[in-house]
């Protein structure tokens, strides 16, 4: 076990996979030479060379499209979007050709797309936002976001290796701010979810950022058992482990960075609603970001973020229901 | 009107190449009937009622497919447009399962989960068109990265259209390729008109002048003729597999009928319709032979046969069961590549194992 930082977690992912399988390469904007805009493929260049740590050039649609072609001809490639914001210029490759190839004719489409997603640092409109559920509104695209160092390593490990098109959602603030133990060599987690504080009297669901939210503002809410849930993966949804979490706690908080409208908890609340309804006790709450472009000025931008203040103030009002 | 309006063949039976032997040639010229009668058996299922969706044809275009199709090896890979499928034809795709794939059968190559031309058989080293064109420009930029990273001499090859040159991925795709000098070989099919937009509200430049600007060779080529189709793709795939990156044809052609079945065409001058009536790929190809000694006749019924069988054989198979609707949309197992494909050409021949 070594400690890692989010950020060194994904880097000796992308590393394990590229010692270990030749057909792995890495595709993306200045991320050989430089290193990448978050130095995730620091050095990558000198141990693997130009060709499996690609410069490409400014084109995201491209990175998308050539990591299709070059997929169905037996490459793994890993795209990297500069900014998570960025795979609007791809989306059109990742939706219509990659995520329906195989229902249509057959043709598994094994790419991994490392979306570096969210807020928190004046990022602004372009830099700041977190596009996951447009993909899992999208047939045939899995999507997981991991919270910690370990998830990290393994959620990229099992996206790598999944023969389908995999959004690797990483949240940018979680990149240095985050450290963990993580076990040493190539390890999948898997894409189901996972409790990271157990409780019975409440559950926040969340993943990425927000499970770190969720755990510090539910740390001590008068003593109360609050329960937080991870989903790491929110294509597939574990909707076994949210609804047994809803048995068990009968009061749900939903805390989502994206913005409010269609987010992964809006799909949460309809799966409790459709399936967990006669283990409630209290409304649904949801937590998000309200549906705005993410502002960049650090009191309009904290001004919009779920905070632990809002998060803390929505269990305090649910647990007195 | 037209940028390039490609003067009609000198009408002489000497072929465009010299790498094509009389079986070739004949063989060009069964994959264009086939395609022109298939495509006509479909129209009429269309009209009947069997042809779910609408339909599309690439009627007076064979050749474009049938001659680019034709030089490709079977470790090659194609991305097939939607008035190419002569392609289909010649890498080996059977006139039953095309008949079933128009009429959303299970038989067809698609299962019944995709319509009409948007198909390609992966085992045989294609892929299916999506309606965003011309998205496949950079599957196949990609395939060609593949192959040029792991040293392989295979080439990749997509056909796309006049429309398609104003888009992003057109660009994208170009500058890509010529970035990194990948064996990809991209065919313009100009056939006039996008739908009903004609050339000149598509673009102010001839897009296969735009090749010299993204660093290599820009050809014009008679759409309508098969053989200088294929020695056109000849060339150009040798120079792909020979490390001289990639090659823009411009396969000057008309669209014959309307964009779909459900169109009337009436924005199209009847002049020019009956100009290149008088180029068409299949007269010219018969013609040629003919003079030949080929039985031309004995070609065409042998090729009607085989539709007509075709279409029983695909009418009387089933529908696709609903049960299985929400199934394959992700791969369970390994991811597989795509396979490879038939090679018609002579070319090829001394190169299979014995």
């Amino acid at each position: 076990m070594a400690t890692l930082t989010y950020l060194q977690a994904i880097s000796a992912a992308l590393r394990d996979e590229l010692r270990a399988d030749e057909r792995v390469l890495m595709m993306g904007e200045d991320i050989g030479v430089f290193g990448g805009a978050f130095k995730v493929t620091d050095g990558f260049i000198d141990e693997f060379g130009p060709d499996r740590v690609m410069d490409t050039p400014l084109a995201e649609s491209g990175i998308i499209g050539t990591a299709i072609g070059a997929a169905v001809v037996g490459m793994r490639p890993v795209c990297e979007m500069q900014f998570a914001d960025f795979i609007s210029c791809g989306f059109d490759q990742l939706v219509n050709v990659a995520g329906k190839m195989h229902y249509r004719q057959g043709l598994a489409v094994p790419i991994t797309v490392r979306l570096p997603s969210g807020g928190g640092f004046s990022g602004g409109p372009f830099h700041s936002q977190n596009p996951e559920a447009w993909f899992m509104h999208s047939p045939g695209i899995k999507v997981v976001a991991p919270s910690t160092a370990e998830d990290a390593k393994g959620l990229l490990h099992a996206a790598i290796r999944d023969p389908n098109p995999v959004c690797f959602m990483e949240h940018k603030h979680l990149y240095r701010r985050i450290k963990g133990e993580v076990p040493e060599g190539v390890f999948e987690t898997p894409m189901k979810a996972r409790v990271a504080r157990s409780g019975d009297e409440l559950v926040v669901i969340a993943y990425g950022a927000m499970v770190h939210t969720a755990l510090e503002a539910t740390e001590d809410i008068d003593g109360a058992s609050i329960e937080v849930l991870d989903l790491r993966s929110l294509v597939p949804l574990d909707s076994d482990a949210i609804l047994d979490s809803v048995a068990r706690c009968s009061k749900v908080v939903i805390v989502d960075e994206a913005n409010q409208m269609c987010a992964a908890g809006a799909q949460v609340a309809a799966l409790i609603a459709e399936k967990g309804f006669e283990d409630l006790d209290g409304p649904v709450i949801r937590v998000a970001t309200p549906d705005v472009p993410i502002p960049f000025s650090p009191p309009l931008e904290q001004a919009v973020l779920p905070s632990v203040e809002r998060v803390k103030e929505a269990c305090r009002d649910l647990l007195a229901y | 009107m037209a940028t390039h309006m490609a003067e009609p063949a000198a009408g002489g039976t000497e072929a465009s190449t010299e790498h094509l032997t009389l079986e070739d040639r004949i063989w060009l010229l069964r994959a264009m009937l086939l395609m022109r009668g298939l495509e006509e058996r479909a129209m009429t299922l269309y009209r009947q009622g069997k042809v779910p969706g609408s339909f599309y044809d690439g009627y007076g275009q064979e050749a474009v497919s049938a001659g680019a199709a034709f030089a490709m090896a079977p470790e090659d890979r194609l991305c097939i447009l939607h008035r190419d499928l002569a392609a289909h034809i010649i890498r080996g795709v059977t006139p039953e399962r095309i008949l079933a794939q128009y009429m959303g059968r299970a038989a067809g190559i698609t299962a019944g989960r995709d319509g009409n031309v948007h198909f390609g058989d992966r085992n045989l080293g294609c892929v299916g068109m999506v309606s965003m064109l011309p998205d496949m420009m950079l599957i196949a930029t990609g395939m060609a990265m593949a192959f040029k990273l792991r040293g392989e001499p295979r080439c990749a090859l997509t056909w796309f259209g006049d429309g398609s040159t104003s888009r992003g991925d057109f660009h994208e795709a170009m500058n890509w390729a010529g970035v990194q000098k990948l064996p990809v070989v991209f065919v313009l099919e100009n056939n006039q008109y996008a739908y009903s937009t004609p050339l000149d509200k598509q673009f102010a430049v001839d897009p296969v002048e735009r090749a010299a600007a993204y660093g290599f060779a820009g050809v014009t080529v008679d759409g309508n003729d098969a053989e200088a189709m294929f020695e056109a793709t000849r060339a150009a795939r040798e120079r792909a597999i020979g490390g001289g990156g990639p090659t823009l044809i411009e396969a000057v052609t008309m669209r014959m009928h309307g964009h779909a079945a459900h169109d009337d065409m009436k924005y199209v001058p009847k002049e020019q319709v009956e100009e290149w009536r008088k180029r068409d790929p299949v007269d010219r190809q018969e013609k040629r032979l003919g003079d030949l000694g080929v039985d031309i006749e004995a070609l065409r019924a042998e090729v009607r046969a085989e539709i007509d069988a075709a279409a029983e054989t695909a009418l009387s198979s089933p529908m696709p069961d609903p049960a299985d609707v929400v199934e394959g949309v992700f791969c369970d197992g390994d991811a597989e590549p795509l396979g490879d494909g038939v090679a018609r050409w002579s070319g090829f021949a001394s190169r299979a194992v014995a």
